[in-house]
């Protein structure tokens, strides 16, 4: 018996021994139908040549392995950005106990958000008591100051109208005639989390500047210096809002960040349980209409939202999540533009070690190949960012990129010798990945934590940057915009480099000459 | 805290029912007589706990439920390892439930076994407008043509499949002819069906019935030998090897294992399942259905078990051993016997650092009581539970064998409820799911996830009874709930004496 009260063994070594390994090889064999070894292995290295690459490529109808999710949850965590506004997704339930565990289990913080539990009555006569009910059970309850409303796609289904239905709520009572819910129609079979990024902070945006819904007067802009800035649905929207918001102040710029979720993702644990913290104020967001320019760190992010402001009367300028020298130099100097105000000398110097550290660990970065997955605007950014370190993006795969994404993705390699062999695949899943990597192998993949199951397949060594990541912790606390983001990012990939080397060349007698003490 | 040890049964029944009072305040009116009938205190001798269960959550409250595609492809199917389990509809729900639920399995992935993959078929405008049947039947050939090892395909069904009219039953037949008879099982397990995953558990064990069972006929022979002793585990997911720890105890005492449903199981052993003598059923909840169903038309009984802590252990092994002959009984004896030793060791380390501690717990399926034995076996006391989606059958068999005098009882709790119960009565420790975790945490209170067993595990059977002890005590005893408090807020300011 390998169980023992001194020795705890747990799932990671209990099945290990003899009594697991017989008890689960007689499993397999008495009962489980098994597929001869040597099919399974043939099957396995078949899955390995450029045939069938070729079959997999030519898929249709089947995704395997979508680095994609759908767009309520681009909603929620937009939603969440505001000062004390509850998310409330009308539809099914299920939904939003998904939306809830995923951003807990990357964020490792609680995740708040309402449903308008839809069953098979509402799919038949219309969501519309639930949303009657469920506003007035949310307002009553959690006290917000703002219930932002989204869709499943069953309500899109059936046809839900939000406007009347929060209309018609509010005639009953529901809620404050001039409490604020805005909302956005997210349905979960049109684009992605980014599409319901976008839906939904365009239309709380609608919400402040164009009348309420019909219960107010439109504001009349009256410009001022601000900048409103947009993060985007991002992963390390903790770690680089806040260093956004460091940059901001550097340079002096009176500004507001739209959708701010960087607190409420980052709560601390001292006793209190802050259902809502931080985020843009009510009054900013709608202040913001009066704001000089708006900046998206995402184009993917805000496709309706950023021509929804410059109809505003505002300029609006999107970056590619920008990361590293050249992207962070843009993004600064668009901000000096725009403000007036002359980058200080600090982040010239922060943007020196930056220069400096890649010079620094240039060689052992220049040359090597990457696989990059995952949202596209991340895509470009640190694609971007490999190509000023002197590495190659062989494979830049997007399952919510489209054609315009990849048309942009392949004049930035254009633009580098480091990516004359590099491409860009709209549209593909981790499957196709796969498929890439066996027969066009690179050193590294970046990816989500999902690409654990490709670094197991194929070998490729895994560095983890993207969303979710579920089985890393404390990641989304740094940043990876500004330069001393970049520096996160080329220590992060640096680390893995130094790993692989270390582990390629530890055998003891055989490789270890190269077992180096100095790197 | 102990509240056992300071305050008589009575004092405490009447603080629970101030409480539940307390909470139905915030509700609108028409909310809080509906909440009501959800929340309630256990009296000993009562036939269930008094509480309304199984009925349609309230909008806009914060449930902590799923959906009935959650109780489907998440529960039921999606650890039969050898099938392709396609998510139908849009990317979302395939997407948030891959891989999380920790159904452990041996095989090669995406060759034999296909459980920690995402299938989806992704669904885009054109197939609400149009329909997804043709799309699906392109899926199928797709699979047939890239993964050929699969020895199966269930198609379960999202939301939009049930509304915009699909007809999922006849691409399954249709395609299953084409492919030599393979297995297809559409699942109707569309989100917005019944009240919770409960209804999904149900809709995927009538699916088993229906195109598993019903094309095995009674007098096809099994694989293997059929010996007196064959019985099927029911009910265990295998989360963290749960039925693996479980397993090795049935044989051990001379049982043989013939299936496992559905943690690390296959197509083979669901077929093979008519051919046991007993079916052992952990998760009464979620597969009553099937385990009835054999029953009726094979004549297999079913037994209910539970394999969390010794005290459980021992009394299921020994009922289980009730079944058959004395061989068994006496490997039953055997076996309990063999790890009374590791039992013993493991109280005697880790129950003086857990005696008269306090657990409330809101968990799914047989958890809100199976466990508590198991923290009784530690000394610790559970003083509130309820179900995620239990039925009144659930709440009977708690209130009969489990739950003490006094228990605060909470049947689908809303999140605002379940902060409140916890903040009034501050138990040393919580066991919920992913999305409590955090919350409990921030306000200082000990949480373990009791679904995923917080990554850890297996929970089940002797092996999982160390691993449970162990896993409590570090939450509990972390040193880093005496530091939620900053040491210049614990003090109150000193008065400045000189300026008085």
């Amino acid at each position: 018996m390998p169980q023992s009260a001194e020795h705890v063994l747990d799932h990671f070594e209990l099945f290990r021994g003899p009594e697991y390994q017989q008890m689960l090889a007689n499993k397999k064999k008495m009962f489980e139908n098994p597929r001869d070894p040597a099919e399974v292995e043939r099957i396995r290295e078949w899955t390995k040549t450029p045939e069938y690459r070729e079959k997999n490529f030519a898929r249709e109808a089947l995704t395997v392995n979508p680095a994609k999710a759908c767009q309520p949850l681009g909603a929620v965590f937009a939603s969440v950005g505001f000062e004390a506004t509850l998310p409330f997704v009308h539809g099914s339930q299920g939904c939003v106990a998904y939306y809830r565990s995923h951003l807990s289990r990357h964020f490792k913080e609680p995740s708040s958000c309402v449903s308008s539990s839809m069953t098979e009555d509402a799919a038949v006569f219309g969501g519309l008591n639930n949303m009657i009910d469920g506003l007035a059970n949310s307002y009553n309850m959690y006290k917000p100051k703002m219930i932002a409303v989204s869709t499943t796609c069953m309500a899109e289904v059936i046809g839900d109208d939000l406007n009347a239905f929060i209309k018609t709520s509010k005639e009953k009572g529901s809620v404050p005639a001039d409490f604020d819910v805005p909302f956005a129609h997210t349905p979960a079979f049109v684009g992605s989390h980014v599409t319901g990024y976008d839906n939904a902070l365009k239309g709380i945006l609608e919400h402040f500047w164009d009348g309420k819904a019909g219960t107010a007067a439109k504001l009349e802009r009256a410009p001022n210096k601000k900048i409103n800035l947009i993060g985007g649905f991002d992963g390390y929207t903790v770690g680089n809002i806040r260093e956004i918001k460091r940059i901001f102040e550097l340079l002096g710029i009176q500004y507001t960040i739209l959708a701010d979720n960087s607190d409420v993702f980052d709560t601390p644990t001292d006793g209190e349980f802050r259902m809502y913290d931080g985020g843009t104020t009510l009054e900013d967001a709608a202040n913001a209409v009066h704001a000089k320019a708006t900046i998206s760190m995402q184009q993917w992010c805000t496709e309706k939202t950023l021509p929804f402001i410059a109809d505003h009367g505002q300029e609006v300028v999107a970056f590619n999540y920008p990361v590293g020298v050249s992207a962070t130099d843009e993004f600064l100097m668009a901000l000096s533009r725009i403000s007036g105000k002359d980058i200080p000398e600090e982040l010239a110097r922060e943007r020196g070690r930056l220069v400096d550290a890649m010079a620094d660990s240039s060689a052992h970065i220049h040359g090597k190949k990457f696989a990059i997955y995952g949202d596209p605007d991340l895509c470009y950014g640190l694609a971007a960012f490999l190509l000023e370190l002197g590495a190659e993006p062989i494979h830049v795969l997007s399952t919510n990129g489209n054609k315009a994404w990849e048309e942009k993705m392949q004049a930035l390699f254009g633009s580098s010798p480091f990516g004359q062999n590099c491409h860009a695949y709209p549209g593909r899943d981790l499957w196709h990945m796969r498929s890439l990597l066996f027969t066009e192998p690179v050193d590294f993949l970046i990816g989500n934590t999902y690409g654990k199951y490709l670094e197991r397949d194929t070998g490729t060594p895994l560095i983890r940057i993207g969303f979710p990541i579920f089985d890393r912790h404390h990641h989304h606390r740094s940043p990876v915009w500004g330069y001393q983001g970049g520096m996160n990012v080329l220590v992060k990939i640096l680390d893995k480099i130094f790993d692989e080397i270390d582990k390629k060349t530890n055998i003891a007698g055989k490789t270890d000459y190269s077992f180096d003490i100095i790197r | 805290m102990s509240l056992a040890t300071t305050q008589s049964i009575a004092e405490i029944k009447a603080r629970n029912k101030e409480l539940i009072q307390e909470v139905l305040r915030v509700y609108p009116e028409k909310t809080a007589k509906r909440r009501a009938k959800h929340l309630n205190v256990h009296e000993v001798g009562k036939s269930d706990c008094g509480v309304k269960s199984n009925l349609k959550s309230i909008p806009g409250v914060m449930t902590i439920r799923g959906c009935a595609y959650a109780g489907s492809k998440g529960v039921v199917w999606g650890p039969i390892k050898d099938m392709i389990h396609i998510s139908h509809g849009p990317v979302g729900c395939g997407q948030y439930s891959w891989g999380s639920r920790r159904n452990y399995y041996v095989g090669t992935t995406g060759i034999d076994s296909f459980v920690t993959l995402q299938f989806t078929s992704d669904f885009q405008e054109k197939d609400i407008v149009f329909g997804g049947d043709k799309k699906l039947v392109k899926i199928i050939d797709e699979i047939q043509e890239l993964f050929p090892l699969n020895n199966g395909i269930t198609i379960q069904s999202e939301c939009p499949i049930g509304l915009i009219g699909d007809d999922i039953e006849a691409v399954s037949r249709a395609k299953s002819k084409e492919y030599g008879g393979k297995t297809i099982v559409p699942v109707r397990c569309e989100g917005f069906r019944g009240v919770s995953q409960s209804l999904g558990h149900h809709i995927a064990n009538d699916a088993v019935r229906d195109w598993v069972f019903d094309k095995v006929t009674p007098e096809s022979k099994p694989t293997f030998e059929p010996t007196p002793y064959d019985v099927a585990i029911i009910g265990d997911y295998n989360i963290g090897g749960d039925a693996w720890s479980s397993r090795i105890l049935l044989e051990e005492m001379g049982l043989r294992v013939i299936a496992q449903w559905s943690g690390d199981g296959s197509l083979a052993e669901l077929e093979a399942t008519p051919k046991a003598k007993l079916n052992v059923l952990h998760c009464y909840r979620s597969m009553n259905y099937i385990s009835r169903h054999m029953e009726e038309k094979f004549g297999i009984p079913w037994c209910e078990y539970n394999f969390f802590g010794p005290s459980k252990i021992v009394e299921s092994l020994r009922k289980i051993a009730g079944y058959f002959d004395d061989k068994i009984k006496e490997g039953a004896e055997r076996v309990i016997a063999k790890y009374q030793p590791l039992v013993d060791a493991v109280i005697a380390k880790y129950r003086p650092r857990l005696e008269g501690k306090s657990v409330m717990l809101f968990v799914g399926g047989l958890r809100p009581r199976h466990v508590i034995g198991a923290y009784e076996d530690l000394g610790m006391e559970v003083v509130g539970t309820g179900y995620e989606f239990g039925h009144n059958d659930d709440y009977q068999r708690t209130a009969q064998h489990y739950v003490k005098d006094g228990t605060l009882i909470y049947d689908d709790v809303t999140g605002y409820e379940f902060e409140r119960f916890v903040e009034k009565i501050q138990p040393d420790l919580v066991g919920s799911g992913i999305k409590e975790k955090y919350v409990f945490q921030k306000m200082g209170v000990p949480f373990r996830q009791m679904h995923s067993w917080d990554y850890s595990g297996p929970y089940h059977g002797y092996d999982g009874f160390a691993i449970f002890a162990r896993d409590m005590d570090m939450a509990i005893n972390s040193p880093i709930w005496k530091k939620t408090k900053a040491p210049w807020k614990e003090v109150p300011k000193p008065k400045l004496l000189a300026a008085e």
